[in-house]
């Protein structure tokens, strides 16, 4: 069953509300974090890839001019 | 005759295993079986983290001396426990790179330094956290504390190595032997709330007893555990998978896997 009687109570928690709810905040952001930076590292490997082969691309169309 | 069979069952499990060891080192193999796992981790991570976080802070009953600020274990606990478990991993994959010259255990452990950094962290600032109304204090030079925070130095330590030679060769070999020489704090932490009778309180899990907690309490604690190693797994796998497209992206498949997601 649930321990609080209204959400104000949940939030406060008898004191200890502001404890709990630090530790949970910022452990949740830093997981968020952890599952986000792989996607953003990955998106811009992808862009960096894709500029080095139009790069290459270049490079053998003026050389074999 | 019969000794010959035997001889050349023998041989063939270890044919077997080899070729096992040789696919699980091919980036390219693990790129595409992980891309499988990748769905149902990420479910029973979210069932197992949600559900565990709501039963955790709602339902699990208050404990009798420490009131609510003891529901700060669902997190604190878990993210120690990966914290730990997250450095063998990484220790291991940095000696099989060094011994075997396995390129995805060189990926490995260096996807699992920042991973088991950012879990340290988290133990340690939920642990000070729960401290505050706990001990009275955020931080005390105590064992446990302090080997953890030891911890946290080894993780950072292995990034800084990875970033610090131009050599992709040179770099893992120098972090796999931090790692591998790192391995000596674990033990110390696992037995500091054993040899000094310190503030941190004595292990509250442990494999050989029966968990002294009540068991409303233990069982979200439990799937938060569950949880946290879902996520971790499923974290380093994302983490492996940028690290193969990176270290890998001259060759055929990689290419022809770029082709195919602009196409």
């Amino acid at each position: 069953m649930i321990q609080f009687d209204s959400l104000q109570a949940f939030l406060v928690m008898e004191g200890h509300g502001v404890h709990v709810w630090s530790a949970y905040l910022v452990s949740l952001a830093l997981m968020g974090w952890m599952l986000v930076s792989p996607r953003l590292r990955r998106r811009q490997l992808l862009k960096l890839i894709k500029r080095q082969q139009q790069r290459e691309r270049l490079l053998q169309q003026q050389n074999g001019e | 005759m019969f000794g010959d069979d035997l001889w050349k069952i023998k041989l063939s499990m270890w044919q077997k295993f080899k070729q096992w060891f040789h696919k699980m080192g091919s980036p390219r193999w693990f790129y595409q079986a992980s891309g499988r796992w990748l769905p149902w981790l990420s479910l029973v991570t979210l069932v197992c983290l949600l559900t565990g976080l709501v039963w955790g802070l709602a339902i699990a009953p208050q404990d009798a001396r420490q009131g609510n600020s003891f529901r700060i274990i669902y997190i604190h606990v878990p993210a120690a426990f990966l914290a730990l478990a997250g450095y063998y991993v990484m220790a291991i994959a940095g000696a099989i790179g060094l011994i075997w010259k396995m390129k995805l255990a060189d990926m490995v452990m260096k996807s699992a330094a920042p991973i088991g950094a950012a879990l340290t962290a988290i133990a340690l600032f939920t642990g000070a956290v729960w401290g505050k109304p706990t001990w009275g204090t955020y931080w005390e030079w105590d064992a446990r504390i302090t080997s953890m925070l030891i911890l946290l130095f080894l993780y950072l330590g292995v990034i800084a190595l990875q970033y610090s030679y131009r050599s992709v060769d040179v770099a893992n070999k120098v972090s796999a032997i931090l790692a591998l020489v790192g391995t000596v704090n674990i033990p110390i932490i696992y037995k500091s709330v054993d040899w000094w009778l310190t503030l941190h309180q004595p292990a509250t899990i442990k494999l050989t007893e029966a968990p002294s907690m009540h068991p409303d309490m233990f069982k979200p604690l439990l799937l938060m555990i569950v949880g946290f190693y879902a996520f971790y797994a499923l974290v380093l796998i994302l983490n492996t998978r940028v690290e193969i497209i990176s270290r890998e992206r001259r060759t055929q498949w990689v290419s022809q896997l770029l082709v195919e997601r602009a196409g």
